[in-house]
């Protein structure tokens, strides 16, 4: 049945996703669906201690255990031990940037740096067998002083968790656009605070796996990985292991969930499996425990800022100073994306003169930090709007008033910043309507009846009512580029192949959308393939709210090659000029003379012939393969509001109405936007009011399960939300689009305090940190 | 290792299973039945991606053992769908756009079909205290809810249309 509304256009159409039917019935292939006869079944012995020295390791015990194949330690590695790459370039466009470069390695050696660190991997005929074989494995240990905190890692008597460097500091970065201390001169109002965000963990609901199966009579290697990043998995396997990329088939299949943190690569399981199954010349299998998951796969957001911004006493921005320490962990493979994320949001949606930067990147005797969901994006906003919400409370102005007075104008875009950005480019936002959106957001919450008439009522009820409204921009869908490949089959279905992988974001609607549009076929007639190295073998991956953007125009490109072919041929056969033809119903067709036509199936097998000649300078087949890559990442923007209440003897907070406006650019499919910001601000409420990752003075993490670290519930959310949308649409690419898998957490935070503290004036509270919860609510309010 | 001879009705199915004593149902779903629908998420109890009914309630099937299943009757969510036509539940949640990555998908089903077996109008704190149990990471839960409200919608014109059927 053909889903189009009568606009005959499935861009911007709220249809259901192509792949529901499988997920709904237990039909998608996962990672840990994968069985291979034969298969071998992998266990990680892990470091309990955060920091110490390895004196020795014997694996002999366990090698004697009956159904035990293998266990290896760095030892038995060779050559094939060595520290992963860098994902991302050192910040050396920064002038004066300090960079040491430490990653990862797939098993601890001399020491180990983080709890849950891998040391050795037994490999062994079940997994049961495997889990007992580790507890036979000895290991001796010399316990180290472990770094925990961010500002004692600096200490100059703190230990050091790389022996080789002289301190802690792994990176060092300043930023400065105009001059700050002069606008400080000149400011009515300079406000001073610290602001701390604490960690957090990803928790995507299918933990990490890999299954690899070494073919040795194909001499081919074979991985299914719930990678968000198969391409790059799929180069440097090969690389490693000295095979031929053809020789190397990486899958990311259906990925319950990525988040960033399986963006991160070489992640020691997936580097170390496909190693031992050449050697052992059978398949292995590796799925991750949710304990693991919360000890070995990489988190985010510790960081502190001593933050200094300077105002007019009208509340105009002179300059903003942030100074911060970003926690790295035990390894930094992800360079400085996250810390320079922090760098470029700490600016806001706001025109900001005068901007001094500067942060200190730590090593830490903790899990990895690489981009969650976010990625370092709502540390900056959560700076930069708390820091209004001061101002505005010492001007007497209200949270409207002080952005509306601040924000870059629709006018000034692009708008250059005179910083760099994650990808070490220019930060420029691209377009945008900031008061546009803010207004929209503060008419949907019904601000104005809100604070006059709504809110006094019911607190003169003795309710503790509270509201709360933000905005916040989103750098996304950066480059370098994506590729895909759109054939039209004989059966009249499109394939299309990208290389981007898929966690769950709808690309095999969202892609199809636009193809079936460009070649006027059913949506439900073209068929995605994501994720499979085998299929499209260029491309970076999934991150950055970068998919619908980058891959999304990738996709429209090739879809207009192949548009081309089609009204080439069609105009060729029906001796008709390409102007009069029309693609649609699955045809090329004479727009007037719809009954003229030849349908794609038939075009397809004409234009692939068997026999015959075929005329110089063609190529056989509907199919065109193309590429995107923008010049620069299209900035989203959005306006959140809230409005809520506190039971100031529990502390327990319902959300009685929030509202979400988003400007992402050309929308693609109403349900799956709206899926991404409701998704993403349950996230974001985590990351306000439950969830924290608590590591004691040890580096012991405490709270390593589902039970303990507390995701929000269906019970949890809002009882009331309504999103709305403006649209900008991006200058950056054909479509228009911005990404939005991110924009949902980024705000919420800054608007959860905005909003308790707002809710709690009696009180006169002021709202430095994040995470929250409600024990902690309940000390600041009681135990000042 | 003790092996257990149970039998078992599987989505309609009678199965003969032999299952160690240490094997959970979960893991006799997935690895001797290759029902792999059914996830697993934790293996403790705590996200209930690998909810099954067991004898019409919900259950974590990381948390129960296969021996203790001897008799028993077992939906799946492979067994959701009959006569090619999609669970009202399924088909509600779909339609409201409930699913992301479908991680957490076939346990959020089953916990819905529950739910709506025993109570087929159900208020939305009905249906938010029946998921509590269900982690979900991607959606935020709203098109979840939404669509098992659609889901007792679908089921309620179903039923009248069966019934003037017969009349």
């Amino acid at each position: 049945m053909d889903v189009r509304t009568m606009t005959k256009k499935y861009v911007g159409q709220r249809i259901t996703r192509n792949e529901d039917p499988r997920l709904l019935t237990g039909q998608a292939l996962f990672t840990d669906d994968v069985h291979l006869p034969g298969m071998l079944h992998a266990a990680f012995l892990r470091s309990d201690y955060a920091h110490a020295r390895i004196k020795r390791i014997d694996t002999s015990k366990a090698l004697e255990r009956p159904g035990v194949v293998a266990v290896y330690t760095a030892a038995d590695m060779g050559d094939f031990w060595k520290p992963g790459p860098l994902l991302v370039p050192p910040p050396t466009a920064v002038p004066g940037a300090v960079f040491h470069k430490r990653t990862q390695i797939p098993l601890a050696k001399d020491k180990v740096r983080h709890m849950g660190e891998p040391i050795a991997v037994v490999i062994a005929e079940s997994r049961y067998i495997a889990e007992d074989a580790l507890e036979d494995i000895e290991v001796e240990f010399e316990p180290l002083p472990a770094v925990v905190g961010l500002e004692e890692a600096l200490s100059p008597d703190a230990a050091l968790v790389h022996d080789d460097l002289e301190s802690n500091l792994a990176a060092h970065v300043i930023q400065e656009k105009g001059n700050y201390e002069e606008a400080k001169a000149k400011a009515d109002v300079i406000l001073q605070r610290r602001i701390v965000v604490d960690r957090g963990a990803a928790a995507a609901m299918e933990n990490r796996g890999v299954v690899v199966n070494w073919d040795d009579k194909a001499q081919e290697l074979t991985v299914w990985d719930t990678t968000q990043a198969p391409i790059p998995l799929r180069n440097g396997l090969a690389a490693m292991l000295g095979l031929s990329e053809h020789q190397v088939r990486v899958i990311a299949p259906f990925v319950g969930g990525g988040f960033g943190p399986k963006i991160m690569m070489f992640q020691p399981e997936e580097v170390l499996l496909p190693w031992a199954s050449m050697r052992l010349k059978r398949p292995i299998k590796w799925i991750e425990d949710r304990r693991e998951n919360f000890l070995a796969t990489t988190q985010e957001r510790g960081q502190i800022h001593d933050v200094e911004i300077a105002l007019t006493k009208d509340g105009r921005i002179l300059g903003l100073k942030d100074v911060f320490i970003h926690d790295t962990g035990a390894y930094d493979p992800y360079g400085m994306t996250v810390p320079l994320n922090t760098q470029c949001h700490a600016v806001g949606a706001y025109d900001i003169a005068n901007y001094y930067t500067e942060v200190k990147m730590v090593f830490t005797n903790k899990m990895i930090v690489t981009p969650v969901r976010g990625a370092g994006r709502p540390q900056g906003i959560f700076v930069i709007e708390r820091m209004l919400d001061l101002a505005a409370k010492e001007l007497g102005l209200s949270p409207i008033e002080i952005r509306k007075r601040n924000f870059i104008p629709p006018d000034k875009f692009p708008y250059e910043h005179n910083i760099i950005d994650q990808a070490f480019a220019p930060l420029i936002f691209d377009s945008g309507n900031y008061p546009a959106v803010l207004e929209k957001a503060a008419a949907m919450i019904n601000y104005e009846y809100f604070v006059k008439e709504e809110q006094p009522r019911l607190r003169a009820e003795g309710k503790h009512v509270g509201i709360g409204i933000v905005s916040f921009i989103e750098t996304t869908g950066v480059g370098p580029y994506e590729g895909a490949r759109i054939t039209v089959g004989a059966s009249g279905k499109v394939n299309v192949v990208t290389g981007v992988g898929t966690q769950g974001q709808g690309h095999f609607t969202s892609f199809a959308q636009i193809v079936a549009d460009q070649l006027g076929v059913d949506v439900r007639d073209v068929h995605v393939v994501t994720g499979d190295t085998a299929q499209f073998h260029w491309g970076t991956g999934t991150f950055a709210s970068r998919g619908a953007v980058v891959a999304g125009n990738a996709i429209h490109a090739a879809a207009v090659k192949v548009r081309a072919k089609i009204l080439q041929w069609g105009s060729k056969l029906l001796d008709v000029p390409e102007e009069e033809l029309e693609l649609a119903d699955g045809k090329v067709r004479v727009a007037d003379m719809p009954e003229k036509a030849i349908s794609l199936g038939e075009l397809a097998v004409i234009a692939n012939p068997l026999r015959g000649t075929v005329e110089p300078g063609t190529e056989p087949g509907l199919e065109a393969t193309d590429y995107f890559g923008p010049q620069y990442g299209a900035t989203a923007n959005g306006a959140h509001a809230m409005i809520l209440e506190v039971d100031p003897e529990t502390m327990m907070v319902e959300i009685k109405k929030y509202v979400a406006v988003e400007d992402c650019g050309t929308v693609l499919n109403p349900l799956i936007l709206e899926g991404q910001i409701q998704g993403g601000l349950s996230m974001g409420l985590g990351n306000a009011y439950y969830e924290k990752l608590e590591y004691d003075n040890n580096g012991q993490l405490l709270n390593a399960s589902l039970m303990d670290y507390l995701l929000v519930r269906s019970t949890d959310m809002p009882k009331q939300i309504e999103l709305g949308h403006e649209e900008t649409k991006s200058p950056l690419n054909p479509i228009g689009s911005k990404g939005v898998g991110e924009a949902g957490a980024i705000p919420v935070p800054s608007l959860f305090a905005q909003a308790l503290e707002n809710a709690l004036a009696d009180y006169n509270l002021e709202i430095t940190e994040m995470p929250l919860s409600p024990n902690k609510l309940y000390e600041m309010v009681y135990k000042k | 290792m003790a092996l257990h001879r149970i039998t078992v009705t599987i989505n309609g199915e009678v199965e003969l299973v032999d299952v160690p004593s240490h094997m959970t149902l979960l893991q006799m779903l997935r690895e001797k039945l290759a029902l792999t629908g059914t996830k697993n998420g934790c293996a403790a109890g705590e996200c209930g991606a690998c909810t099954v009914m067991l004898n019409g309630e919900p259950v974590n099937s990381c948390l129960v053992l296969a021996a203790e299943c001897d008799g028993a009757e077992i939906t799946t969510v492979e067994g959701l769908k009959k006569n090619g036509q999609l669970d009202p539940v399924q088909q509600g949640i779909m339609e409201a756009g409930g699913v992301q990555c479908g991680f957490c998908t076939p346990g959020v089903l089953i916990s819905a079909r529950a739910l709506l077996d025993r109570n087929p109008t159900p208020s939305e704190a009905d249906i938010k205290a029946a998921l509590v149990g269900n982690l979900c990471r991607c959606t935020g839960y709203f098109r979840i809810i939404e669509g098992v409200k659609r889901a007792a919608k679908i089921q309620e014109a179903a039923k009248e249309e069966m019934t003037y059927g017969i009349g």
